[in-house]
């Protein structure tokens, strides 16, 4: 079914899924219109994205066993005993480094996907650049300042900041748990995310006197530090209200302080949970630059990076568990990744220099379980610069993941990512066959109808904005009740306004509904005698 | 549901606007011949100090531009540079330390690694001693200089973990903070607490580490070109770490030196053979040589790179993103930037003929330069506090002392500027991460932890062991020109304390604060009078007092206060 069949056929003429602008959910919230909308909130897809700083050494984190010789040679520090390598169900030639208990239980409980020798072309060895190309989705000659996600929202939300937050999108599109904002989160004009370190704790800012910007630098810098002062003002409420939702998690995250991801991650299911519609959650987990010492001495399964993995595997399962505990689990979709991999030969301080090529998880209760891709082939002989080679580009995987989870259709694609990848089975099939919310949300902060004065006693002017032909208001009671169709008919395309007499309707809340071809929006009118 | 709540309108919408044509300036490098007013004085200090003391902008109004910035580059009317007294044993009470006494100097000595390790005392000594230094600089752009330093030649005092190797670089860094920048790039090469942090010490014949070689060309010296590429080869990091192999640090049992923490050469794990460079540096090969000669391979790899002329406008570059603005256009590059790096060159890497032009020029000072920069997190709260002449403890008492100075730090610490500890080796991003720069240290979370931090010091401020720190907002009013006369206050304040212009209703808004909402100035003028006549008077006293924290925190928490 097209999508605009689909809205088309499952709105009925009574149900007003649309913008309710100007006024908060709180408000609203013994509306049961407000709790339709309510609802199906809880269908929409969450992506979380956990990025491991300095570089994971894949080959100690997914282990070719079926390539211990020549690794052995190449890693005679390094190589984990093949006894102490976790077993993954279905394979006896890939398993997982000794400390990620719980990455192996998911995966064998079916909740894991591990992507094999993901990286890109030509790869770079430097942090910085080849961050910025993970996050910004570039070629290794592209620089690219804005981030994969942060596109990937602008086209879902084209017009945020202006207009936001609204009915629709009533919460922070993406958010970063920390102080700073991730480059991944840039759009091509304003940053999508917003940053947290507490969800329950917010300072009034206050709203202060704002005289006009003048067009020079420091007008730009005022304008960007008052917008970011609005912002947070804004979702502050919403942010702790989400969290105050929730009370109860569940039991089996380490205490707060021992490990900071999931500390993390432990926010981020709250907040999904306590009902924020926000998109993307971005965290980290930072370490993983192991030039020296990244085992102990004489035992390859101890040492900085097996803790660091600990992290990582304690935290995901203790978030899953959470999922599941909370009863969010089919909404919300994981994935690690990391600037590179390192390289095939260790070096003499008991660590890896910079690689290339390195596996990926992706985790949740929606995704399709397996092991994508082969074990890397290590030759024989291993020179000091030789890197695992790349299998799939990491945009296919961002590519999957936006068609078949953030049901991004296949053809509008390579306007995100800016060019053609791959198409990996990482989800399961189906997943956006029941939601689509897109029309609503790439209408989201315009304003198609309004009216002035609101509140009204006697009369008050509705204006609206149609793209021509068809166009209908009307206008309904708090219950729903059509009460008056002001406009019907055909209409050149452009703003429009007309009178709207009060005909001795009771005061108290109304809703003014338009609507044009596909296109529809909502807006409250309050009559106040 | 509650009516009130039913009917709030909706708040109107600020329209978005277009910065895309901004206006950028089109003035270069000629020397700055126009008005000398404490605008031009304020913009001077905000940008070289650490905010702008009103005892600094008297004391340059009675200046020249070019004597002021001569005085500021301490090309005059300072004394020859010497190192401040070191840092001290602050912590003695909570870790013992058998190898300092409380009160005494703590660099040269052994860190203790037996029982509770000093280490993580004394960073955080040597941190609050460095923001001492900052918060009572001379006037000088030697400590802001010293900051881009730390920034430019990183290290992250948390993985480096030998005391004496972190004061060693900050000493380091201070010392040539204005001096020779290829001087210093050498000197930072062999100090110990680069080399292990970057791995230099592992960096050997048999198994070359390639980390400093890289982050030498790729960040402090040659940098990327114009598309984030860099210009020389994956061969040449090899090629360099090559030469680079040798050098050590020398810790025994991981805490004690025999000669007195500083790297040395060891030829016996020199890379003898030659070292092959690409077409970039001409395919220049650096010939390897054996024995202790063989330490100076280094000052010939130097010399290579700083044959590139990459090195100076990277460096230029950076400086002007620090001093001026981020947003670098073609203009810029033309106007400014290559000219500076020709300076840089013919001055074979002095560091002050490049600021005293820079300084010194019609761009500086060109009205749209004004105002935009935003604070950083340091230079918010080191700013704050010397604007207010914030007093901190003495040395009667270390610990209240140094935990005073932590106060300043730790703040900044929380909006995510870290003094000695930037998140990585590229520094802080808010001075490379494209497009939003030094935006980055403004979003949801580290915007309300500057007004916390400000409502704070200007509401009960902090208190140690009876010692407070705070802005005196009283105190404070009483040094101005003519306090009893709120116009006036309300002119001066602003003119200290913003960096952009701002209209009538900002002042009305202030004026009403004074006055608590009276109409008459008079009201103010009372208040105030009676307070000056009534020494001791608590009524008095806390009439103006409430009214002035609440001003100076609306000042304070505007986001106009966020501009330097």
């Amino acid at each position: 079914m097209k999508r605009r069949d689909f809205l088309r056929k499952t709105v009925p003429a009574t149900v007003l899924p649309g913008l309710l602008n100007g006024y908060s959910f709180k408000a609203f919230s013994s509306s049961p219109l407000v709790q339709a909308l309510a609802n199906s909130v809880l269908t929409d897809h969450v992506l979380v994205l956990i990025q491991l700083n300095g570089g994971n050494d894949g080959l100690n984190t997914v282990i070719p066993l079926d390539q211990y010789s020549n690794l052995s040679a190449a890693r005679p520090n390094l190589l984990i005993p093949d006894t102490q390598v976790l077993p993954l169900y279905g394979t006896t030639a890939t398993g997982l480094h000794p400390s990620m208990t719980g990455m192996q239980q998911l995966f064998n409980d079916g909740k894991v996907s591990i992507i094999q020798g993901v990286g890109y072309p030509s790869p770079n060895f430097s942090h910085f650049r080849s961050t910025d190309i993970w996050l910004t989705g570039a070629d290794t000659s592209q620089v690219l300042s804005s981030g994969w996600a942060g596109r990937y929202l602008n086209y879902e939300y084209p017009n945020f900041p202006t207009g936001y937050p609204n009915t629709a999108m009533p919460d922070p599109l993406a958010l970063q748990i920390g102080s700073t904002v991730s480059l991944a989160l840039q759009g091509p004009a304003a940053s999508m995310g917003m940053a947290i370190s507490d969800p329950t704790s917010f300072y009034n800012l206050i709203n202060g006197i704002q005289d006009p910007a003048p067009n020079t630098p420091a007008g730009k810098e005022l304008t960007y530090i008052r917008q970011i002062s609005q912002q947070s003002q804004q979702y502050s409420s919403v942010i702790l209200a989400a969290a105050n939702n929730i009370t109860q998690q569940s039991p089996n995250y380490p205490a707060t302080g021992v490990n900071s991801l999931s500390d993390q991650l432990k926010i981020v299911s709250r907040l999904i949970a306590g009902g924020l519609k926000t998109r993307v959650y971005m965290v980290n987990l930072g370490g993983f630059d192991t030039h020296s010492a990244q085992v102990d001495s004489g035992s390859a399964a101890t040492g900085d990076h097996a803790e660091l993995l600990t992290k990582l595997s304690v935290a995901v399962k203790a978030f899953m568990d959470d999922l599941d505990f909370l009863g969010i689990e089919d909404r919300v979709v994981g994935m690690t990744f990391s600037e590179f991999g390192r390289r095939i030969k260790e070096n003499a301080s008991d660590g890896t220099d910079h690689g290339a090529a390195a596996p990926m998880f992706v985790f949740g209760q929606p995704v399709q379980s397996g092991l994508v891709g082969t074990n890397p082939v290590i030759p024989s002989t291993v020179a000091v610069s030789d890197n695992v080679p790349m299998q799939y580009d990491f945009r296919s995987v961002y590519a999957s993941i936006l068609e078949d989870w953030f049901c991004v259709p296949n053809t509008d694609l390579s306007s995100i990512l800016l060019n053609n990848y791959q198409h990996l089975p990482l989800l399961q099939a189906g997943l956006c066959s029941t939601v689509d919310t897109h029309e609503i949300n790439s209408g989201a902060g315009i304003n198609l109808i309004s009216n002035y004065p609101n509140p009204f006693s006697d009369s008050t002017y509705i204006t609206f904005k149609t793209g021509g032909g068809h166009t209908l208001v009307q206008i309904f009671d708090s219950e729903g009740h059509l009460i008056k169709t002001p406009v019907d008919g055909e209409y050149v395309a452009g703003e429009h306004k007309i009178w709207f007499e009060n005909e001795n309707y009771a005061s108290g809340l109304y809703y003014a509904r338009f609507q044009n071809g596909t296109v529809q929006q909502v807006r409250n009118m309050m009559i106040a005698k | 549901m509650d009516r009130r709540e039913f009917i709030i309108p909706e708040k109107p919408k600020p329209a978005r606007q277009d910065f895309s044509r901004l206006s950028r300036t089109q003035t270069g490098l000629t020397p700055y011949t126009g008005n000398w007013t404490i605008e031009e004085v304020k913009h001077l200090l905000k940008r070289t100090m650490f905010g702008a003391r009103r005892d600094d902008i008297n004391y340059f109004l009675a200046q020249s531009p070019a004597a002021s910035v001569a005085e500021i580059l301490e090309q005059i009317n300072h004394p020859a540079y010497v190192e401040p007294p070191m840092p001290l044993n602050n912590y003695n009470a909570t870790v013992n330390d058998p190898n300092c006494a409380l009160g005494q100097p703590w660099p040269g000595t052994p860190d203790s690694v037996g029982g509770i390790s000093t280490y993580s005392s004394r960073k955080k000594s040597l941190k609050s001693w460095w923001v001492s230094q900052m918060l009572n600089q001379p006037r000088s752009i030697r400590e802001k200089m010293l900051l881009f330093w730390s920034n430019h030649f990183v290290i992250e005092l948390d993985s480096v973990t030998v005391s004496t190797y972190v004061y060693k670089y900050v000493a380091l860094l201070r010392q040539h903070a204005i001096g020779n920048f290829k001087t210093l790039t050498k000197e930072v090469t062999i100090n110990s607490a680069m080399l292990k942090y970057l791995n230099g010490e592992l960096n050997k014949a048999s198994a070359p580490n390639e980390n400093y070689a890289r982050e030498l060309q790729e960040l402090f010296t040659v940098g990327k070109d114009a598309n984030g590429l860099p210009p020389y080869t994956e061969d040449d990091v090899r090629a360099a770490a090559r030469v680079l192999t040798g050098w050590r640090n020398d810790l025994t049992g991981g805490v004690n030196s025999a000669n007195g923490f500083n790297s040395y050469f060891d030829p016996t794990r020199h890379d003898t053979t030659d070292k092959q460079f690409s077409a970039f540096y001409s395919n220049q090969v650096i010939t390897g040589m054996s024995g202790a000669p063989a330490s100076g391979e280094v000052d010939l790899l130097l010399n290579m790179i700083f044959s590139k002329d990459e090195v100076s406008l990277n460096i230029c570059r950076k400086l002007y993103n620090w001093f001026v603005y981020y947003d670098i256009d073609a203009t810029v590059e033309t106007d400014i930037i290559v000219p500076l790096a020709n300076i840089f060159r013919m001055n074979n890497y002095d560091i002050v003929p490049v600021l005293s032009v820079l300084l010194n020029s019609e761009h500086f000072y060109d009205v749209l330069n004004r105002g935009c920069l935003i604070k950083s997190p340091l230079d918010f709260a080191v700013g704050m506090s010397r604007d207010f002449a914030v007093i901190f403890p003495d040395a009667t008492n270390i610990a209240t002392q140094y935990s005073q100075w932590d106060r300043i730090r730790s703040q900044s610490s929380l909006m995510q500027q870290d003094l000695g500890d930037p998140p990585n080796v590229a520094g802080w991003q808010a001075y490379y991460q494209t497009p939003l720069f030094h935006e980055l240290w403004i979003n949801s979370d580290t915007l309300p932890k500057r007004n916390i931090f400000s409502d704070r010091m200007a509401n009960t401020g902090y208190t140690v062991s009876g010692q407070k720190i705070w802005v005196d907002v009283v105190a404070y009013t009483e040094t101005l020109t003519n306090p009893s006369d709120p116009i006036t206050l309300i002119e001066e304040v602003l003119a200290l304390h913003y960096s952009v212009d701002t209209g009538v209703n900002l002042r009305n808004y202030l004026l009403s604060v004074l006055l608590s909402g009276q109409a008459s100035n008079s009201y103010w003028t009372t208040a105030w009078d009676d307070y000056i006549g009534s020494a001791g008077n608590t009524t008095y006293y806390n009439i103006v007092k409430s009214r002035l924290q609440t001003f100076y925190k609306y000042i304070m928490d505007l986001s106009e206060y966020q501009l330097s």
